[in-house]
């Protein structure tokens, strides 16, 4: 028996990694967006706000795109 | 087609009453948590799952070469075995949605092969050192890897939102969630549905019916595809109360989280050939989850009976596979018949076992536990 023990500690680094990464982006788009509800009430446009939020949505939608990547076969022979 | 005999059809049948068991009993490793946080409706949910399984099904055509990766001796393996393998398989996934148990479906269909291999080929034919690396050293590390990156996940998303808006956090992560519980089912799609092509094709091929390096003919794969979603989308509802509630109370950021973390685990470690259980990394998420948000309840109870069952699923479908296998290696087709016979007697007993306190798309959120006992809800299902 050999295992590859090599291989499971990249599966768990990368996966713990890859999951801290997306959420924290994923949570920093929503406090932008909460930024922008309190920039607004206050009578400010809080446009910079919602570019913010933005970006981290596209990031977050760009980790999904990678994910079916992965998950389709057809796409990677 | 004049090469499918009566045990081929049975064969067939039962794969793919196998696969429907394995829908049902995983809906709730993609939907449990958007259920629970009410990201989804429990009926949109079910839906969106089922759709995503059989576009998976389609999606991937990588169909596994083998019955087994390699746990058993795939030479020695006859179609008797595998009727009798998958017979232990759907046992055991009845078995334990009764009691709300969410255990590994690919674990239940290799228990179930190992048993009836070893019964009709002998002990030689089980590859143990295989069973070791393939199954068990991944279904004890999978989970935990899963609960780390959801604990810190969840940890981080409490920490950095405390200051911001409740509700707009809520909503974020509801919507968020639609996402990463899509991802899970579409993931469980292209895997778990490959396993029943994987079985009816060989079938094919060592009967005759099939060249010897054909793939899976249209009709296998739209079966095979259509069973699984119709599967998922029927809904184990109680594996997914037990999972969406009982293990801990879940909220939207934490349902994310688990989500995102089950993802990663399952996307990381596809590409090295684990017969991963989409089921235990799940769960493992989930605890993670509940454990990394401060003040949340995480019931071990319930954590631990999972524990157990899942210690239990490989053997348990390896004892009923290996019961069905000799029945059905002595007995011919007269045991073959014996055996459908009582398994779906079994099953309907099971099914109405579970009329007593049925569990439903309106009740699924009523209640933490799962009782198979109609007057005692307290009472923990034994």
């Amino acid at each position: 028996m050999n295992l590859d023990w090599n291989a499971f500690g990249e599966v768990a680094g990368v996966s713990v990694g890859a999951t801290v990464a997306v959420v924290t982006v994923f949570v920093l788009g929503v406090l932008a967006l909460s930024q922008r509800e309190t920039a607004r009430e206050s009578g400010r446009g809080g446009g910079s706000a919602l570019t913010a939020a933005g970006l981290c949505f596209l990031a977050c939608a760009a980790a999904v795109v990678y994910g079916l990547y992965l998950i389709i076969p057809g796409f990677h022979g | 087609m004049g090469h499918i005999t009566f045990l081929v059809a049975v064969v067939i049948a039962t794969a793919l009453a196998f696969d429907f068991t394995n829908g049902f009993h995983d809906t709730a490793n993609a939907m449990a948590t958007s259920i629970a946080t009410g990201a989804l409706r429990p009926k949109v949910a079910v839906l969106i799952s089922g759709v995503l399984n059989l576009v998976g099904a389609f999606l991937s055509t990588e169909v596994a070469r083998t019955v087994s990766g390699g746990i058993v001796d795939d030479a020695l393996v006859t179609p008797a075995m595998i009727f009798a393998g998958l017979v232990g398989a759907i046992l055991w996934n009845l078995m334990t949605w009764l009691l709300g148990l969410p255990s590994s479906s690919s674990h239940a269909l290799f228990g179930g092969l190992i048993g009836a291999v070893w019964v009709g080929a002998g002990e030689h034919g089980v590859h143990f050192e295989m069973v070791v690396e393939k199954i068990i050293v991944p279904a004890v590390l999978s989970p935990v890897v899963a609960g780390v990156a959801a604990l810190l996940a969840t940890y981080l998303a409490y920490r950095l939102t405390r200051r911001a808006r409740e509700r707009t956090v809520g909503r974020g992560f509801r919507i968020g969630q639609i996402a990463s519980a899509s991802m899970v089912s579409l993931a469980h799609g292209t895997n778990d549905a490959q396993k029943t092509m994987g079985v009816i094709t060989l079938t094919l091929i060592s009967c005759g019916a099939l060249g010897k390096q054909a793939g899976p003919p249209v009709w296998v794969i739209g079966t095979a595809g259509l069973a699984i979603g119709l599967g998922t989308y029927i809904g184990g509802w109680r594996i997914i109360r037990t999972m969406g509630r009982g293990i801990t109370d879940i909220q939207a950021p934490q349902g994310f989280a688990a989500e995102a973390a089950s993802t990663a685990v399952i996307l990381s470690s596809a590409s090295l050939g684990f017969a991963l259980s989409t089921t235990q990394v799940c769960s493992g998420g989930i605890l993670g989850a509940g454990i990394g948000r401060r003040l949340a309840e995480v019931r071990w109870g319930v954590a631990s009976r999972m524990a157990v069952g899942w210690l239990v699923t490989l053997p348990s479908a390896a004892a009923v596979g290996a019961v069905a296998a000799a029945v059905v290696v002595h007995g011919g087709t007269a045991g073959i018949v014996v055996i459908a016979v009582l398994t779906a007697a079994v099953a309907g007993g099971i099914v109405l076992l579970s009329r007593r306190n049925p569990v439903r798309a309106d009740n699924v959120n009523d209640a933490h536990d799962v009782a198979v006992r109609p007057s005692a809800p307290a009472v923990a299902a034994a």
